[in-house]
Formats: C-alpha cells, sequence, structure tokens
C-alpha cells in the first residue's frame, strides 16, 4: 500500500519524465544532428546532455535535434534558447564542454562564453 | 528512472489499432535500437487523439508534432529525418490543418483549436497501462484530497455546485444523483459505472476507458467514500476488448498500490471494484436493465420508482453514472465547482464529447464548451462535408434522438436547445448527413435498430416499431399512401407512452423528428414516388440525357446486367433498359460526360 507521500513522491518522479508533454516554455537545447554534426561527434554530445541534466536534477530544460545551420566546419553545434527566445550557440563541442555548460549555463545562469560561436570564429 | 529527449506518442485506441498503429510501434522500436537512439527516445502507446479520420496518429514531443496516416513504411524516414536530424516529415503533417512549419503544435491545429478537453483530458497524453503517468498529471490527487480534507457531504456538494449533469443521456444532475443514495440508510451500497455504450457511432466512453481507465476507477472510488458504499461494478461490453483489457490492467496496478481495496492511502476507507462484461444488447444501456444484468439475470427493464439510488443493484442503494460522467469528477473536485460551472451555458455547464461521423471531412471525437454552436463543430473543428457538397442535418442521440435541420445549424448545443427542437443530447453521437441522405431512409435505418435491439417486454415497443418500420419500408420502395403519416404519428404517439423504458419512450423520435423538418420529403416519396435525395433504389430510375451523350459507350462497358444498349457507327443512340437495369449506379458513376441523370 502507498501513503499519501508515497503517491507524492511517485507524481514527481514521473512528472519530470512526462512533463514534456504539456510544459513548452523550458529551456531549449538544440543539437545541429546532421550528417555533418553527427559525423564530428554530435551523438555523445546529445547524450552528455541528457546524463548531465538528470544528473544535476534539472527538469526545466528539452533536448531536441536540428539540421545543418551551414557551419559544417563547427560541429557538433548546440543552441541554448531560453524562455524569452534569447539564444546562445556553442560549437566545437564535445561531452567535457558539455559537462561544464550544463553546471554553469543550465544550472547558473551564466554563459560559458569561451565555449560560444562569438569566440570561436 | 531514465531521461529521454523525445517522447513519440502513438495512438492505441480500436481505431488506430485496427489500421496497423501496433505494427507501427513495432516497427519503430526496432528502427530506433537500429539508429541507436532508443536510449534518448521513448515510444509510449497511448489512448484516442479524437482524429480518428486521419489515423493511425502519431505524436511527437517536445514539439508537439503530429503525424497523421502513418504507414509502417514511414517509420524509417520518420526515426532518421525528424528524430536522428530533427527535420520535419512534411508530407505527414495533418492535412487538415495546413498547418506551417513554424506552427506544428498540434495544439494550434483546427481540429484542436476550439476544443477543450477535460474528459477526454488524458486521452493521448499519457500511457493508460502505466499508473505513474496518470498519477504524475494529478491522478489520485483528487481521491487523496477528498479522503483527507473533505467530508462526503461537501464533496457531494461540491458536485451539486458544479452543475454537472449525466453525460450518458438522461442528462440529470449528478450530484443530486448522489445525495439520494448518501440519504439511504443501509448496509451495503453500491457504485456502478454504465459503460455499455451501445448508441451506434457512439464511442467515447469506449475512449476514455481505453486512454484513461484510471480517471474512472478514482472518480468511483470518490462516489464510493460520497455516498458510503464499499463496492462497485463496470458493465462494460465484451466488443470492447481494448477498453476492457486496460481497464484490468489499471484495476490491478490501483489494487498494488492501494488505491482500491482495504485500507485506501493509509486512510481506512474501503473500496473495490469489478468488471462485469455486456454481450451487446443495447437495452442493457439502461440503468435497471443494466443493472438486472450484473445480478445475473436476463437484461430487461423494470418499473421505476423505486429509482436505483433508493433500491438498485440487489434491492441496495445504488448510483449508476456513465463513464464520461465520472472522468469528470476528479478535475472538478480538483479544479472547484466554480471552475467547472464557468464553462457552458445556463443550465449546461461543462463540456460534451461528440463521436462526430457520417458526411464528414475529421471523423472522429471531439470535446467541446457546452454552448458550441452545431457549425463549429461541422465546418471549423470537423473540416466540413467532403466534396463541397450541401450541409443538410445532423442526427443527435442515436436512435433515440432527432435530426438538427440547416436551418438550425446556429443553435448552440446543449441540453436544452436540442430537447426544444425535438432532439436529445444522448450519450453524443453526432452524424453529419449531406443532400445526398434521405430522410426517411434514415429514419428507416434507425427505427431497424430499435426493432432489433427492443427486449421484447412490453407489446407497444416489441410490435408497434416493427409496425412503423414496415410502413417506411413501403414508403421508401414507393408503395405508400398519404394515411400512412398519420399512422406512423399515432404508433408514435402510443409506444411513447406506453413503453416502460427509454427505449421505447424514445424510439419514434426520429421518425417524428424527420416528419416534422422533412415532411415534404415523405410525402415526395408517397405521392409523386420520389425520392429527393436520389438514394432509395427503388424510386430511381437511371436515363441517359441524349444532348450530353457523345456514345463513347463506356456505360454499356461497365453495366453488370447489359441494360444499356446502343452503337456509335450505327448512330443508334445509348439507352438504358428499365425492365432490366438493377440500378446500381456504376454508369452513373462512370460517365464522363454527366450524361446519365437519375
Amino acid at each position: 500500500m502507498k501513503t499519501i507521500a508515497e503517491l507524492e513522491a511517485i507524481r514527481e518522479k514521473t512528472l519530470k519524465e512526462v512533463g514534456m508533454r504539456t510544459d513548452n516554455d523550458s529551456i531549449r537545447v538544440v543539437v545541429g544532428m546532421a550528417t555533418c554534426g553527427i559525423a564530428a561527434g554530435a551523438r555523445p554530445v546529445m547524450q552528455a546532455f541528457l546524463t548531465e541534466t538528470q544528473k544535476r536534477d534539472i527538469h526545466n530544460v528539452t533536448v531536441t535535434a536540428t539540421g545543418c545551420i551551414g557551419v559544417c566546419s563547427l560541429e557538433p553545434i548546440v543552441d541554448i534558447i531560453d524562455k524569452e527566445g534569447h539564444k546562445v550557440t556553442y560549437v566545437n563541442m564535445t561531452p567535457e564542454k558539455v559537462a561544464k555548460v550544463v553546471l554553469e549555463h543550465l544550472a547558473n545562469g551564466k554563459v560559458c562564453s569561451e565555449y560560444t560561436l562569438k569566440e570561436n570564429q | 528512472m531514465q531521461l529521454f529527449r523525445s517522447h513519440v506518442l502513438v495512438c492505441g485506441g480500436t481505431g488506430c489499432t485496427s489500421s496497423n498503429s501496433e505494427a507501427i510501434m513495432t516497427e519503430l522500436n526496432e528502427k530506433l535500437v537500429k539508429n541507436q537512439l532508443d536510449a534518448e527516445v521513448k515510444v509510449v502507446q497511448t489512448g484516442c487523439f479524437g482524429l480518428c479520420e486521419e489515423g493511425p496518429i502519431m505524436v511527437i514531443y517536445p514539439e508537439g508534432t503530429m503525424y497523421c496516416r502513418v504507414d509502417v513504411k514511414d517509420v524509417p524516414e520518420i526515426v532518421e529525418e525528424h528524430l536522428l536530424k530533427g527535420r520535419l516529415v512534411t508530407r505527414l503533417l495533418e492535412a487538415s490543418s495546413q498547418v506551417q512549419e513554424d506552427e506544428q503544435d498540434i495544439e494550434k491545429s483546427s481540429f484542436f483549436k476550439k476544443q477543450l478537453r477535460v474528459a477526454l483530458r488524458n486521452c493521448g497524453r499519457i500511457n493508460p497501462e502505466e499508473i505513474d503517468e496518470y498519477i504524475a498529471f494529478d491522478g489520485y490527487k483528487a481521491l487523496t484530497k477528498a479522503l483527507t480534507e473533505m467530508s462526503p457531504g461537501e464533496v457531494i456538494q461540491t458536485i451539486k455546485d458544479s452543475g454537472l449533469r449525466g453525460r450518458g443521456g438522461g442528462g440529470f444532475p449528478t450530484g443530486t444523483k448522489w445525495d439520494f443514495a448518501a440519504q439511504q440508510i443501509n448496509d451495503e451500497k453500491y457504485v456502478c459505472c454504465n459503460a455499455d455504450e451501445g448508441d451506434p457511432g457512439a464511442f467515447m466512453d469506449r475512449s476514455v476507458l481505453e486512454g484513461d481507465p484510471h480517471s474512472v476507477i478514482e472518480a468511483m472510488t470518490i462516489a464510493g467514500y460520497a455516498i458510503g458504499a464499499t463496492h462497485g461494478f463496470v458493465y462494460v461490453r465484451a466488443e470492447y476488448p481494448i477498453a476492457v483489457h486496460r481497464l484490468q490492467i489499471a484495476i490491478d496496478q490501483a489494487r498494488e498500490y492501494g488505491l482500491l481495496g482495504d485500507n485506501i492511502l493509509d486512510t481506512g476507507f474501503k473500496f473495490d471494484l469489478e468488471i462485469r462484461l455486456g454481450a451487446g444488447a443495447f437495452v442493457c444501456g439502461e440503468e435497471t436493465a443494466l443493472m438486472t444484468s450484473i445480478e445475473g439475470k436476463r437484461g430487461e427493464p423494470r418499473v421505476r420508482p423505486p429509482f436505483p439510488a433508493v433500491k438498485g443493484l440487489w434491492q441496495k442503494p445504488t448510483i449508476l453514472n456513465n463513464v464520461e460522467t465520472f472522468a469528470n469528477i476528479p478535475v472538478i473536485l480538483l479544479k472547484g465547482a466554480d471552475w467547472f460551472a464557468s464553462m457552458g451555458t445556463e443550465r449546461s455547464k461543462g463540456t460534451k464529447v461528440f463521436a462526430v461521423g457520417g458526411k464528414i471531412n475529421n471523423t472522429g471525437l471531439v470535446e467541446i464548451p457546452m454552448g458550441t454552436t452545431l457549425r463549429e463543430v461541422v465546418y471549423e473543428i470537423g473540416g466540413g462535408i467532403p466534396g463541397g457538397k450541401q450541409f443538410k442535418a445532423a442526427q443527435t442521440g442515436g436512435p433515440s434522438g432527432g435530426c438538427i435541420p440547416a436551418s438550425h445549424i446556429d443553435t448552440p448545443i446543449d441540453y436544452e436547445s436540442l430537447i426544444e427542437l425535438g432532439a436529445m443530447m444522448g450519450s453524443g453521437g453526432l452524424i453529419v448527413m449531406d443532400e445526398d441522405t434521405c430522410m426517411v431512409d434514415i429514419a428507416k435505418f434507425f427505427l431497424e435498430f430499435t426493432v432489433d435491439e427492443s427486449c421484447g417486454k412490453c407489446t407497444p415497443c416489441r410490435l408497434g416499431t416493427r409496425r412503423m418500420k414496415d410502413i417506411l419500408e413501403k414508403i421508401t420502395k414507393g408503395k405508400g399512401v398519404m394515411s400512412d403519416i398519420d399512422e406512423l404519428e399515432t404508433l408514435a404517439r402510443d409506444i411513447k407512452a406506453s413503453s416502460l423504458c427509454a427505449l421505447g419512450q424514445t424510439a419514434p423520435n426520429p421518425v417524428l423528428s424527420t416528419l416534422h423538418y422533412f415532411r415534404d420529403e415523405y410525402e415526395a416519396h408517397i405521392r409523386d414516388k420520389k425520392c429527393p435525395a436520389g438514394s432509395c433504389k427503388a424510386l430511381l430510375a437511371y436515363e441517359i440525357i441524349e444532348e450530353n451523350c457523345k456514345s463513347c459507350g463506356l456505360c454499356a462497358k461497365n453495366c453488370p446486367v447489359n441494360a444499356i444498349s446502343g452503337n456509335k457507327k450505327e448512330k443508334i443512340p445509348f439507352v438504358i433498359d428499365p425492365t432490366v437495369c438493377v440500378k446500381c449506379g456504376v454508369c452513373f458513376e462512370k460517365c464522363p460526360f454527366e450524361a446519365i441523370k437519375k
């Protein structure tokens, strides 16, 4: 038998998993997953976003894929778009860089400027 | 727990399952593994989304992209394009919504925009076989609230204040019904759920049970608490195997979590549920017949009063509510009576689910606030009538209801307005008819249904409906006489006055309502021996219009009985021999020059 507290715990836990089906105002992490992106290592980058956000218990974030935006030489490219629509573009991403971006940008709201497009052109 | 970046929801309702959605899911899982996406993307089987016309339906979150008429061979493209590369498979987007690429969210499509999903809130959003997903979207929260913060009287008062009325057809105030049962003093009371959805064309109860079975379980438990019952029965027809299967899974999961059983949520409250299968008799949707059937006897209605709230199942106080009514209960307790009462019209609160079918583009299940007009349902949500044909009428309430003609298309849909028009809300079947539908034929169709389904207990219903059907048959064969209309009206009045249950009391309604609005069609059948809609075969005669005929011979070539003769070379005009013609209509369809009239 479940108690009321246990029921509440199940609700919270499951909502993190299924919340994306209703909640549309979360931060969006968009990973370039065209052929160029995948060849440059976008798959492990995508995976890293999923595991890192889960590890840090961040759940107002949706991770999605997009096609090629044209600067294939800078792939894997990741856009992070906040609720107001402001976009930060990270380039030449690796799983190690993702760990830092998740911690600083997603958890603490500080842009990791050393990885952004601006600094790497 | 594993977080996935994307959820692919595939409809597992009866409609989409019959168009192969299970194979789509299998293929999807295989292709995800092949593309190494199985750790990132989760496949979820859900209940009905409502847009059955466009099924099988697939919705991909977080984007909320809806793909329609998905085939197994579309799956590799969806996986490789959408899921892997993030590119839309535009050819599978909902065709009727004309959505742009930047506005691909299903909520914004014309089919969903005007809808307000309360009873169907979880259908197409959760996996009905996972109790945790129901709990995540506030499931069993209303039960917790009722058991810990509210007295049974407060629960009943909330339902009363909300203005919720029975969604099965009668429209009786639910809170009042519960109150009657609560006032009875007895050692045993019962809560029953009527899932014996019998109206031809209505399938909302099936969809709720398939897509969100826990909402019904939760509501029945709340009802048990409110009236002081410890046992419940869901009477569901055996023709709904998916619904029965998912409901049983849900009951087992609820028992495992202690949400059904002896000491629910550690509050000491006790309630349990059982499923009873119906064999598909329409009369068993009538409350007294349904309870007689649960008792193991032949399903026949009995005299009321005593009403079930006083003497129901095994002579104990019983409440019986429809599936859709129950599905509204948990939300009302959570969001409050005022919230619910703020939707709808003066005397009809909340929303109503309609199964829209017939001559309409978007066949499916829609939930609208009470007071939405028929025009909005047909032309906006329903996407209009195929082939640019004219709207003629809509039948609501199935074989018990009546039709709403085109002149009343702007009527707001609520209990009172429909009754005023001689139709009724019924369980929510809405059959759209266009200019090609013959109203006498429709009346005959519904009477054939009631003749088959009359249980036979009352003579007026058993024999009277058959007599009415015979007269209608005579009229559609061109053998009617004018006095037949009077006889139909007399029979209708007598059957209504002298039948015991609603089946007989309402059986003549389709005839009365079509006679009221389309009397000229009846008269045309009788006096002119013509069917104005061109649908009654016996009254049809196919003819070739000589001026339009180019003597191509296509009609003669396709005629299955060689009723058409003529020759181009010898300049013998083409004619149809009416004594040989079987009126199959093939020549009419095949003629490229519209040279054949009926």
